[in-house]
Parts: C-alpha cells; sequence; structure tokens
C-alpha cells in the first residue's frame, strides 16, 4: 500500500537527497514527490509517496526524523489529512467532441487552460483517485498527453514540532 | 505551521573581528575544540591549510594512506572518547577515506574529516583532482556540509564537532574549496550552535524507567545485554552498579568489551556468532533481557524469531530508530545510557526494600544454571605441544596485558580469538571494527591510540591478510617511533574466509592462501626497528616478552596452526543456542 510521508525540511542543499536517501538506500522507488519553501523560505515542504513494506514504514519515518536537516517527519497514511494533485492534460478531440469534453471537464471541476483547433488544454486538481478517472474519461475523447504534479498533503492535526534549543559552542582555549 | 525564525544566516560577513584566512579559521576552530592532534594527507587544494598548519601548534601525523588517516582518528576517538580528526585532499583523497567514515558511522564513532575541494569555480567541471565529496560520503557519514564561504567555515566546522559528539555519535565531513581556505574573513569566535531538527534525547521517559527497575527486581532469570553504547555513554560506572545492586549475569558485544570489567564476577563474556555457550545460552534462557546501549546486530541475535524466546525485553538506546528496528522491545527507552542507569538506578534503590530481599533465592538457581553453562563450556584454550595454536597465542598476550592493555585488532578469526580470551578490564581498551568489518584496521588505530595514550601498552593484533593491507604505515610507526607491540597472528590463510569454506562450501579453498609474506625481521629492520617470526610454542611467551620490553615499535609475526578453526560457531541464519562448539569428532568406522 501506498504511503503518503510529510516532510519540514530545511531548505538547504543535499537535504533532498538525504531524505531519498533513506528510501533510495533500501530499494525503495518513490511514486512522487513534491517540494516547495514554506512560508519561512529557510524551510521546505515535502510529500512523498512510496510503497514501503509494512514493518518498514515506522523504521523509514524514524530514520528520517534523524536527518539533521528534517525538522519533522510524519507519516499521513492513516493519518487524518487532505491529498491533493494536480494534472495538466493535453487532449487532442474532434470537432464533433469538443462540447461533450468540455461538459466532462466541468463534472471535474477542471479548468481549460488552452484551446486550439486540435483540442484542449486542460488544468484540474483532486484526490489523486479522482485524477485517475478524469484521465480515464478525457482517453476515452482523443490521444492525451499528462503531466501530473505528485500529491501534495496537509495533516489535519495540528502535530507540536519539537525544536532542539540552541547550545554554547566550545570556549575559547586558554593561551599560555 | 510555525516558523523556527532560528536557522541562521551565515552568510554575512561580520564587521568586526580578526581578518584571517579560512585556513586559519579552520585551525582556530580546531583548537577551540581542544583537537590537539590529527590524521591526514595533504594534496593540491589542501596546500593552503596545510601552509597555516607550518607554524601552528596542532600537531599532524602524516600516515601514509588517507584510509588509515580516518582508521588512526578512529583508534584516537576509540581508545580517549574525544572526536577524532582526520583530513583529507580533494578527489582520491576524500574518495579513500570513505572506507573509514563508514566504518566509524557503523560503530558511531565521533569523527570529524575535513577535505579540500578543487576551488568553488571550477566544482562541477571535472577539475583536475574533482570528485563530488559531498553527494559521495551522505550516506556514509551522520552528516555532512560543504562550505560555500569563508564567513560561515566556524559556524559550521562547531556544528560539525557538536553533531559528531552527541547523541549516537558518528563521522561529519567537512568539505571545504581551495578558495575558501585562501578566502579572507572577520572571524568572531562563535557563540551558539543551533540545529533545530538535531534532535537528541537524553533524559529517557520517568514511567518506562520505573517499569523496568520494577522488572529488574521481578525477573527471576535477568540477563543484561551491553552493547558499546555504555562505552560511548561513559556508562560503565553506572553498569556495574546496577549490575551489583541487583546480581546480574552480564554479557558484553564485541564493540561493549570492558564495558563491565572482563574480571568482574558477574561477567559471562561475548554473545553471538563466536560468543561463549554461557553467553548464547543465557541469552536464550532468561526471562528478562536488559539491552543497553545496544542495536540487536544479526551477529549477536542470529536467528531473530528464536532469539531471547523466553524474554521480555528492556531497550535502552539513544537513537530512537533503533528501538524496535530488530526486536520490539516490551519497555522501550530512549535516552542516554548514563542518565538513564542513573535514574533507573535510583528508581530500583526505592523498590528495593519490597523487592529486593525475596529475590535472593530465585536468581541463586539462576546464577547456578549459568556458572553450569560456563563450566561445562569454557573456551577453548588449548595448546600444542609442536605447534603454536592461535588461541595460545591470545592467551600469552592475555598474560601480560593483564586485562589493562590496548589491543586493536584487524578483522577475522584473530579477532574473534582475542576478543574470547583477552580480558578487559576497562572501557576503550579494545578496539576493533564491528560493525563494518573492515580489513586493515588494526594498524593505524594503533597509530591513533598510541597517540592518544602514550602512556599504554598497544598491541596490535592482526592478521597475516589484514596487516598486509595496511602495511605502509610501519612507516608512520617509525616515523614517530611508537612503541606498538604489531602481533601478527599468521596462519598463512585469510583464516576466516578458509573456515567459512571448510566448513560450508566442501573445503573448496578458493583464493583464500597467502603463500608470500615477508619475513619479519627484514621487514621492521627496514623500516628500522626490530622485528621477528617465530613459530614453536616454547618461544611464544619470552618473544612476547621480549617484545614488550622493547621501547620502540616491535613486529612478532606468530605462525600458527593453519587449519584451527574459531568456536563455538552459529552458522548464519542459525539461532544462536544451535551452536557448533568444536570440530566434529573423528566417527569410528565399524
Amino acid at each position: 500500500m501506498l504511503q503518503t510521508i510529510s516532510i519540514l525540511l530545511e531548505n538547504k542543499p543535499g537535504a533532498l537527497l538525504r531524505v531519498t536517501g533513506v528510501l533510495s538506500a533500501r530499494g525503495y522507488n518513490i511514486e512522487s514527490l513534491t517540494v516547495a519553501k514554506t512560508f519561512d523560505p529557510e524551510l521546505s515542504r515535502m510529500t512523498i509517496t512510496v510503497d514501503v513494506e509494512d514493518r518498514l514504514r515506522a523504521q523509514v519515518i524514524k530514520q528520517m526524523n534523524k536527518l539533521v536537516n528534517v525538522l519533522q517527519a510524519v507519516d499521513l497514511t492513516d493519518a487524518p489529512a487532505v491529498i491533493r494533485e494536480m494534472v495538466l492534460l493535453r487532449v487532442r478531440c474532434p470537432q464533433e467532441s469538443r462540447t461533450a469534453v468540455l461538459k466532462e471537464a466541468e463534472i471535474f471541476q477542471a479548468r481549460v487552460v488552452d484551446s486550439s483547433v486540435e483540442g484542449f488544454a486542460i488544468e484540474a486538481t483532486g484526490d489523486p483517485e479522482k485524477l485517475d478517472e478524469f484521465i480515464d474519461v478525457m482517453r476515452s475523447y482523443g490521444e492525451i498527453e499528462v503531466t501530473r504534479s505528485g500529491g501534495v498533503a496537509m495533516s489535519l492535526e495540528s502535530k507540536k514540532l519539537k525544536l532542539q534549543p540552541p547550545v554554547p559552542a566550545p570556549a575559547a582555549l586558554q593561551t599560555t | 505551521m510555525q516558523t523556527t525564525g532560528a536557522i541562521q544566516d551565515t552568510g554575512k560577513s561580520p564587521e568586526t573581528g580578526r581578518l584571517m584566512t579560512g585556513a586559519e579559521m579552520l585551525l582556530e576552530c580546531l583548537g577551540r575544540e581542544g583537537v590537539d592532534c590529527f590524521f591526514g594527507y595533504p594534496g593540491g587544494v589542501t596546500l593552503p591549510f596545510y601552509d597555516a598548519l607550518y607554524s601552528h601548534h596542532i600537531r599532524h601525523i602524516l600516515v601514509r594512506h588517507e584510509e588509515n588517516a580516518c582508521f588512526a582518528a578512529e583508534g584516537y576517538a576509540r581508545a580517549t572518547g574525544r572526536v577524532g580528526v582526520c583530513c583529507a585532499t580533494s578527489g582520491p583523497g576524500a574518495t579513500n577515506l570513505v572506507t573509514g567514515l563508514v566504518d566509524a558511522m557503523m560503530d558511531s564513532i565521533p569523527i570529524v574529516a575535513i577535505t579540500g575541494q578543487v576551488t568553488s569555480k571550477l566544482i562541477g567541471s571535472d577539475a583536475f583532482q574533482e570528485a563530488d565529496t559531498f553527494g559521495i560520503t551522505r550516506p556514509a557519514t551522520k552528516h555532512n556540509f560543504m562550505v560555500k564561504n569563508v564567513h560561515e567555515l566556524p559556524q559550521i566546522v562547531h556544528e560539525a564537532f557538536y553533531i559528531a559528539k552527541t547523541g549516537r555519535p558518528g563521522p561529519v565531513l567537512v568539505d571545504i574549496p581551495k578558495d575558501v581556505f585562501q578566502a579572507r574573513g572577520h572571524y568572531t569566535p562563535v557563540d551558539n550552535i543551533h540545529l533545530p531538527g538535531y534532535r537528541v534525547f537524553t533524559e529517557g521517559h520517568t514511567g518506562q524507567i520505573r517499569r523496568a527497575a520494577q522488572l529488574i527486581w521481578e525477573a527471576e532469570r535477568p540477563f543484561v545485554y551491553a552493547g558499546g553504547g555504555i562505552v560511548a555513554a561513559g556508562a560503565a560506572p553506572e553498569l556495574r552498579e546496577l549490575v551489583e545492586m541487583a546480581d546480574l549475569p552480564t554479557v558484553c558485544t564485541l564493540m561493549g568489551l570492558g564495558a563491565l570489567s572482563s574480571s568482574h564476577r558477574n561477567f559471562i563474556s561475548m554473545p553471538g556468532m563466536h560468543g561463549s555457550y554461557a553467553a548464547n545460552m543465557g541469552m536464550t534462557e532468561c526471562d528478562l533481557l536488559i539491552a543497553l546501549g545496544t542495536r540487536f546486530d544479526d551477529r549477536v541475535t542470529g536467528q531473530l524469531q528464536q532469539f531471547a524466546r523466553h524474554a521480555r525485553v528492556i531497550h535502552v538506546a539513544i537513537d530512537p530508530a533503533e528501538i524496535g528496528k530488530n526486536r520490539t522491545p516490551d519497555i522501550p527507552i530512549v535516552g542516554d545510557v548514563k542518565r538513564v542507569l542513573q535514574r533507573m538506578i535510583k528508581a530500583m534503590q526505592e523498590l528495593e526494600a519490597e523487592f529486593g530481599a525475596k529475590k535472593k533465592d530465585a536468581r541463586r538457581v539462576w546464577w547456578d544454571l549459568v556458572r553450569g553453562w560456563m563450566e561445562e563450556h569454557p573456551y577453548d584454550r588449548s595448546r600444542d605441544e609442536k605447534i603454536i595454536k592461535p588461541q595460545h597465542l591470545m592467551d600469552e598476550i592475555d598474560r601480560l596485558s593483564n586485562g589493562q592493555a590496548i589491543v586493536t585488532s584487524d578483522v577475522g578469526q584473530h579477532q574473534m580469538w582475542a576478543a574470547q580470551l583477552i580480558r578487559f578490564n576497562e572501557p576503550r581498551l579494545w578496539l576493533n571494527s564491528g560493525g563494518l568489518g573492515a580489513m586493515g584496521f588494526g594498524l593505524p588505530s594503533a597509530i591513533g591510540a598510541q597517540m592518544a595514550r602514550p602512556d599504554k601498552l598497544v598491541f596490535s593484533i592482526c592478521g597475516d591478510g589484514g596487516f598486509q593491507m595496511s602495511v605502509p604505515e610501519l612507516a608512520t610507526i617509525a616515523s614517530h617511533a611508537l612503541p606498538i607491540k604489531i602481533i601478527v597472528m599468521n596462519n598463512g590463510y585469510l583464516g576466516m574466509v578458509r573456515q567459512w569454506q571448510t566448513l560450508f562450501y566442501n573445503n573448496r579453498l578458493s583464493a583464500v592462501e597467502l603463500d608470500c609474506f615477508p619475513d619479519a625481521e627484514k621487514l621492521a629492520g627496514a623500516y628500522g626497528f626490530k622485528g621477528r617470526t617465530i613459530d614453536k610454542p616454547w618461544e611464544l611467551a619470552a618473544a612476547l616478552e621480549e617484545a614488550v620490553k622493547e621501547p620502540g615499535p616491535y613486529l612478532l609475526n606468530v605462525k600458527v596452526s593453519p587449519d584451527e578453526n574459531v568456536y563455538p560457531m552459529v552458522p548464519a541464519g542459525g539461532a544462536i543456542y544451535e551452536m557448533v562448539l568444536g570440530p566434529p569428532q573423528p566417527v569410528a568406522v565399524a
């Protein structure tokens, strides 16, 4: 079963690799990954969707939390959370089905972002399973091309962030 | 989400402070961290650093290969508990450090490695001696840094030391481009280290500690399984207090030898693949396993399902990721084992009146069983009249050490025999590559240990395989006149591999024979110190005594019986009570 992990990490070079390294070192293939800075530009929020064996799930989260650059890693798979994804889709469709395509897009609350004689470019957001259906429907109208963003997740519970307070650096050596 | 507001902007140059180069700042920071010596090998991009070092008081030990710089730094760290420091140039220098870094990672040894990097402008251009050190060492270190400009250098260096020595110790690498060494900046001492995402757990959960204390008193067959974490935390006095208070049988793992003195009456021996019968039976039959600063390594547990199958488990570890990794404990305690033990002892004292007295009798039954196992199958210490047996060699080293010498070991059969038969009366005397099993560790780690502890007798016990992996370090030993006693247990084979081929591969001895070994007297003589080869049992005691008496280094090549196997042995994947106790006996033919 796919696991959704949400990670708050420092926006520093190599931080992304440290997190994905925990997964790749164990041979796990990442299904999707999104990352962007938060409103504190020093920090990034990352959402990873990955298929980890059940018995190793807790271990993977612990290993991520151990990373110096990671402030918090949480497993949202079974926790109250919203997971959303965006898809950009181009569909080539004949003249006679244009209206039908627009109607379908409306059902999925998708927006047309470009229109041409060949067809449409459509933007849709929603939970990943709904987007699977949207893509299936669109494929029935003609040739499609798809770019998915990967899931972004947010916990619906506020989990307290435990941070390490500053410690004093070693004092100057007494020089004789 | 809350902002941390905590991550310091280190990109701006303070307007005040002494003007210094990056190289000088690095030395200043090393001084503040209390570094008195470090191990390294210079190269193109570290030239500015070595130039600054020329007129600095910190001592630099020039090794003969970068891998050995890291092993020597480990020897220093393992013998003292202080952070070991090593230094290498970019490219091949840095890649040569990797084995040592992973070794330190596996055994939780505090190391700071400084590597040079090509000039910032050239990074990513496949410049001469360029390697992606930051990328290569990411999974080989606890954390690593690349310094982008001279102003952030002091902060990063202190952070590196802090990360290396706190929590579960480990190696940290700082990669510094040549232009950062050369750049000048205003140096002001670093006041604070702030790593908001780096959490160190020390105290342990009060409720769990109390429950653990009660379980220890209630248990009828308690057993202590003490690991390298006791050594790292400096918790040997607390371990001893706990063990004596509740009269607990105790085993120390390969990494934990010396955590409880080998001469202590409660000490059983080492558990695991080549552990003693009593240690492994104790683990199997106990009803409470008290695991302290240890990680249920596969070489200790054997088949996990059968490991400590009747026991409830208390697991104290500083690294939360170790709790439940291999065995789910009944009482998990995340914390510094020293602090946790102090609190646990206090909790036990409070409960002693209630439980202590009536437990004494029940414990006697358990102790009788354990002592019975110890007497039934002690370690093999047999000798032979014609040929030196490896056990005989270790026995003689043990006699001379008397539990007090530092013994570094390489990896293989000799390591197991030494761990079985040599006593260690304190922590930090037994230095070996436990987790990674890196051959070549024995000799360079002895250099670090002897530098750190000039007062100590240091034996470096190597096999004829591992010795030849780090043979260039004889030059380092000679050049610093380090009085290390190098004992080569020479059986003409890669003995442990040979043992497995014998036992599990129909004795098809493939690529394990070491048929050429240098003349020890000539080899040592070529470096200007004494050496000798012996192969007669009656020569052994005197030869070892002569080596110890020699004020300088000594190379003693001891030819031992080539076909000896290490027993007991738990076949890989087997349960630890399924030990093979000795070679198969010849069967009488009817």
